[in-house]
């Protein structure tokens, strides 16, 4: 990737070839292997933007297979060879897109490309500190994920095919190599892959806790902190917790796999032969499994929540609507995602009993996210509302976020899930409340923090083109799965023809296709616009969204160290938007007290050491 | 000649887009216009707000519609119907706090959009209205959450076995397998080692209540009594879906599951109801298994009580039918119809344990013959229903 181009064309008006200016880094260590946390931040965002791609058109392939499902596929035999026989997609090829569908989208775009990105590049920035607490492990992090992109990449090419047991990967099926040929190689890459995706989670994870905790300027106390700030703390905190427990799922079925072992595996017949594993328990890998992946999935949704309220805040030019209950109910989302993880296991056949107290906790975790849904839109009550790029993607994240979310408490009750789960309604509630939330908060984040990344303005027509064609775009593609859900219509299916029960829909399931089509077309116009503005776009102000948190103090190409001096010291909050009495609509956080005395509300002074 | 054409549109689009994005560039130069300027764009993003909501409801409401008709068809058993109510009624609270919620997140960007002559209120927070808005949702949520329990409770309150009727079915790629008990009620046992391609169960016939059963190529269930499945996988994990019924419970191998619900609805009966006079009941695997899981199609006949019976009676014992198989697992085995006595359905010629209750004086060879020669019963396994050993 030419991470070195991108900064070497923005830096090429103003210096020459001899870099005299810089210190005196080899370019390696300047773009490549950095420490520099803006650095690899952008490395992940690239890294995020690639696998978005792809992960994006492995869907369109089998949203073709199950909108068209009479067509010709042999048109794709130059990509896909020997996966298309006679004229379709293979079977277990497309059920290996599936999994790499969902592998690739949840852990290597909306892990690694949301939380790698943002918190890299917003926390020093946001809370007054040079760079991260160690540049060297935040340089490892992004470096041993770029390992593990390598290995999931060429889990594509191997001639057994990529890992096709579900982004879950549930043993026995995951374990078998003799039960479909993607839990071969394919799978063996899969998990040597995770693991290394999980050091470098780890890696990063530790990285920004301790910088939130140790490296906060002069008067940025817990409570100035922007939202963003809190949520990728206890994003990072959750994954620190929670991710070394699939680390030791994926452990013991390499074990099982390989190595002969019998953790998850009991009594199997396969290939004609009995297996000699005995005494494992399939739902123990669920379990594991699931311990992470419930939390994951707020791993994946908090960070574009607290983008969310930061872009929403600044462009209503009002204050985030309750700033300590949006801290609270971060905080109690976080603790109850840890108690929640079997409402994935309903029907899995495990004590019922377990069923009735999952459900119990997974109710109750409704009312933090409600409560969240319910500040933005006060926040947007009564605002002075300017609708960029960023503003339109956070406003359709808070709705994704209602409309998935919402679904999410059907799914949630043991009862209702027997006839739900596995079935499409599955699949539409968390496309919506986190592939499209989380995706539209993350691209929000790029609008937003375009200016900073790269001292240019992205273009904004090209932007609202963007947003609403995605916007509408998800709706249509995932809305009418619900429908599809409560008809039954299993996941994971094929085709649907083998079944008098699923014989309609067939025509919701073209347009759907069809939506698809349309929506990641209509993301190429925001890659056009990324990459054509990197280069061209028109020059960012110092502050272009009048934002009061620290980042828009450094100079508009931060350098190494982003400020050039003494790093300001902060003196109140993140959200003194239009404070009455004020001369701007805005007080940035490092304006003292003592210079704003016509808008201070009563009991606001600044800090004694600070005078 | 299509990828010519896709790739030259591809090219068209980049262009007109760098063409728009160079246009609209000089001309906001031309125009001299500061960047950031709220203008027409903000007033026409601020109008497709509720625009966009509002086709979008209409929306909601005309695919619904479209939907409806192609839905499942009313629960075709006791715990179906409470279930479906319980969705649609959550469904009911859920819409309204989706149009709710959703109206004021649509409506406001409009109404509070941009404006030289307004600011915004400085509003940072209300403790009151955050409580209120706490405990709201919270007591919605403990309400369906008791409504919730009170479901799961009745489905996962196993009734007794000897309530149901009792059947096996079991998962392995890609096809679905069930086993009757038979007239003796009892399903034999299983070893998985005895697997094999005749003996797909891996009945294991050392355990004398596996004679009578019998393996049929339809699911037969008696309209309004229990029934129990005892669900098993042999390789990987499959799930048993009979969505008719709104029955789900994953097919795992090692680790027997059950589920257990009453028919209401003859497969005559839902022909009438639907209209359809080839509709048949269905059952479909909902756990991804490999290359077949889609395809994974058992029928599934719903029969009043009487033919039901006359059903089982009219099948023919598995061991019958494999009786050169069997023999070889238990060489002193005779298959009924190389005895002198011939099979009825009388209960008296079932073979009991000797010591049973039911034991009739003139034993019948099969069960004479098991008593001597059996080797020695393997350990009950604690999974088995531990049926009395001969």
């Amino acid at each position: 990737m030419s991470v070195d181009t991108l900064h070497h064309s923005s830096h090429a008006e103003a210096h020459d070839h001899d870099h005299e200016h810089h210190e005196e880094l080899h370019w390696i260590r300047q773009y490549v292997f950095s420490e520099d946390h803006k650095v690899i931040a952008k490395q992940f965002l690239i890294a995020g933007i690639f696998w978005a791609l792809i992960g994006g058109c492995f869907s369109l392939l089998f949203r073709l297979q199950l909108g068209f499902p009479d067509a010709n596929m042999d048109w794709l035999k130059p990509i896909l060879g020997g996966w298309i026989k006679e004229g379709k997609i293979d079977p277990e090829f497309y059920l290996a897109l599936v999994t790499m569908h969902g592998t690739i989208m949840v852990f290597f775009v909306l892990t690694a490309g949301l939380s790698g990105t943002f918190s890299n590049f917003l926390i020093p920035l946001q809370i007054g500190a040079r760079d991260m607490a160690s540049g060297f492990l935040n340089m490892l992090s992004f470096w041993f994920f770029f390992i593990s992109s390598m290995l999931m990449l060429f889990s594509l090419f191997t001639s057994t095919g990529p890992a096709a047991g579900g982004w879950t990967v549930y043993p026995p099926l995951s374990a078998l190599p003799q039960a479909i040929s993607g839990s071969g190689s394919g799978m063996t890459l899969w998990l040597l892959s995770m693991a290394i995706f999980i050091v470098s989670s780890l890696l990063g994870s530790l990285n920004y806790v301790t910088t939130v905790i140790n490296l906060r300027t002069v008067g940025m106390t817990f409570l100035r902190l922007p939202l963003t700030i809190w949520a990728f703390l206890i994003t990072a905190i959750i994954g620190i917790l929670s991710f070394p427990v699939l680390f030791s799922a994926a452990l013991l079925l390499i074990f099982d796999r390989s190595f002969g072992t019998s953790f998850f595996l009991s009594e199997l017949y396969v290939g004609g032969e009995a297996l000699a594993h005995s005494g494992g328990s399939p739902v123990l890998f669920q379990h594991l499994f699931w311990f992470l992946g419930h939390p994951e999935v707020y791993i994946v949704l908090l960070p574009a929540l607290g983008i969310t309220s930061e872009i929403i805040a600044t462009n209503s030019r009002k204050p985030i609507f309750g700033y300590r209950a949006m801290i609270g109910s971060i905080l109690a989302i976080a603790f109850l995602s840890f108690i929640v993880w079997a409402h994935h296991m309903f029907v899995t056949g495990m004590n019922p009993f377990l069923g009735s107290i999952f459900m119990l906790l997974t109710l109750i975790i409704a009312v933090p996210s409600a409560v969240k849904a319910f500040n933005y839109i006060a926040t947007l009550w009564r605002g002075n509302i300017v609708f960029t790029p960023a503003m339109l993607f956070s406003i359709g994240l808070v709705s994704f976020f209602i409309s998935g979310g919402l679904t999410g408490i059907i799914l949630g009750n043991s009862a209702a899930d027997i006839q739900l789960h596995d079935t499409y309604f599955v699949v539409a509630h968390f496309h919506i409340v986190m592939g499209s939330a989380s995706f539209f908060g993350m691209v929000a984040g790029v609008y937003h923090w375009f200016p900073k990344m790269f001292g240019r303005m992205l273009d904004e027509k090209l932007g609202y083109v963007h947003f609403w064609l995605t916007f509408i775009g998800a709706y249509c593609v995932f809305f009418p799965m619900h429908y599809i859900g409560i008809a039954g219509f299993p996941r994971r299916y094929y085709s649907f023809t083998g079944f008098d029960a699923f014989q309609s829909f067939a025509d919701l399931n073209h347009f759907i296709s069809i939506a698809a089509i349309v929506t990641v077309s209509a993301q190429l116009i925001f890659l056009f616009n990324f990459f054509f503005s990197i280069f061209k776009g028109r020059r960012a102000p110092q502050n272009p969204w009048k934002s009061n948190t620290l980042e828009w103090t450094t100079p508009i190409n931060p350098g190494h160290g982003n400020w050039p001096g003494a790093i300001p010291h902060v003196y109140r909050w993140a959200y003194d938007y239009s404070k009455p009495g004020a001369k701007d609509d805005f007080i940035p956080q490092n304006i003292p007290y003592s210079q704003t005395p016509e808008s201070n509300l009563p009991g606001e002074k600044d800090d004694p050491e600070l005078k | 000649m299509t990828s010519l054409l896709l790739v030259t549109a591809g090219i068209l689009v980049l262009l007109i887009l760098l063409l728009v994005f160079r246009v609209h560039t000089l001309v906001t130069v031309m125009r001299g216009k500061e960047v950031g300027k709220i203008g027409l764009s903000n007033k026409i993003n601020a109008a497709g707000m509720p625009i966009v909501f509002a086709l979008g409801l209409i929306g909601f409401y005309c695919t619904y519609q479209a939907a409806k008709p192609h839905f499942l068809p009313d629960a075709a058993s006791e715990h179906g119907v409470k279930t479906d109510f319980m969705f649609w009624f959550t469904m009911a609270l859920l819409v309204i706090a989706f149009v709710i919620t959703n109206t004021m997140l649509f409506w406001f960007p409009y109404k509070y959009q941009h404006s030289e002559k307004r600011k915004a209120f400085f509003y940072p927070d209300n403790h009151k209205l955050e409580i209120v808005w706490t405990i709201i949702p919270a007591v919605v949520m403990t309400g369906l959450v008791f409504y919730g329990l009170k479901e799961w409770n009745y489905i996962t309150t196993f009734p007794a076995e000897n309530e149901c009727e009792v059947i096996e079915v079991m998962g392995k790629q890609f096809a679905w397998q069930v086993r009757y008990p038979g007239k003796d009620n009892k399903l034999g046992r299983y070893k998985f080692k005895a697997i094999d391609a005749t003996n797909e169960f891996g009945i294991d016939f050392t355990d004398s209540a596996s004679f009578d059963d019998f393996v049929p190529r339809e699911l037969h269930l008696p309209k309004g009594k229990k029934v129990l499945l005892r669900i098993r996988a042999r390789d990987v994990i499959h799930s048993v879906f009979l969505p008719h019924f709104r029955v789900k419970m994953d097919a795992v191998p090692g680790m027997p599951t059950r589920f257990w619900f009453v028919p209401t609805k003859s497969t005559e009966e839902m022909r009438d109801i639907t209209g359809n006079p080839k509709f048949n009941y269905e059952l479909a695997c909902t756990e991804i298994c490999g290359r077949g899981h889609f395809a994974m199609r058992f029928l599934v006949v719903v029969d009043e009580p009487e033919d039901y019976e006359a059903w089982k009676a009219s099948q023919n014992r598995w061991s019958e039918d494999n009786a050169d198989y069997v023999k070889t697992l238990v060489p002193s085995f005779k298959a009924l119809k190389d005895t002198a006595v011939v099979a009825t359905t009388d209960s008296s010629m079932v073979a009991v344990p000797a010591d049973s209750a039911n034991a009739v004086g003139k034993k019948d060879s099969v069960k004479a013959d098991t008593k001597k020669d059996a080797p020695k019963a393997a350990p009950a396994k604690g999974k088995n229903k531990g049926g009395k050993k001969s």
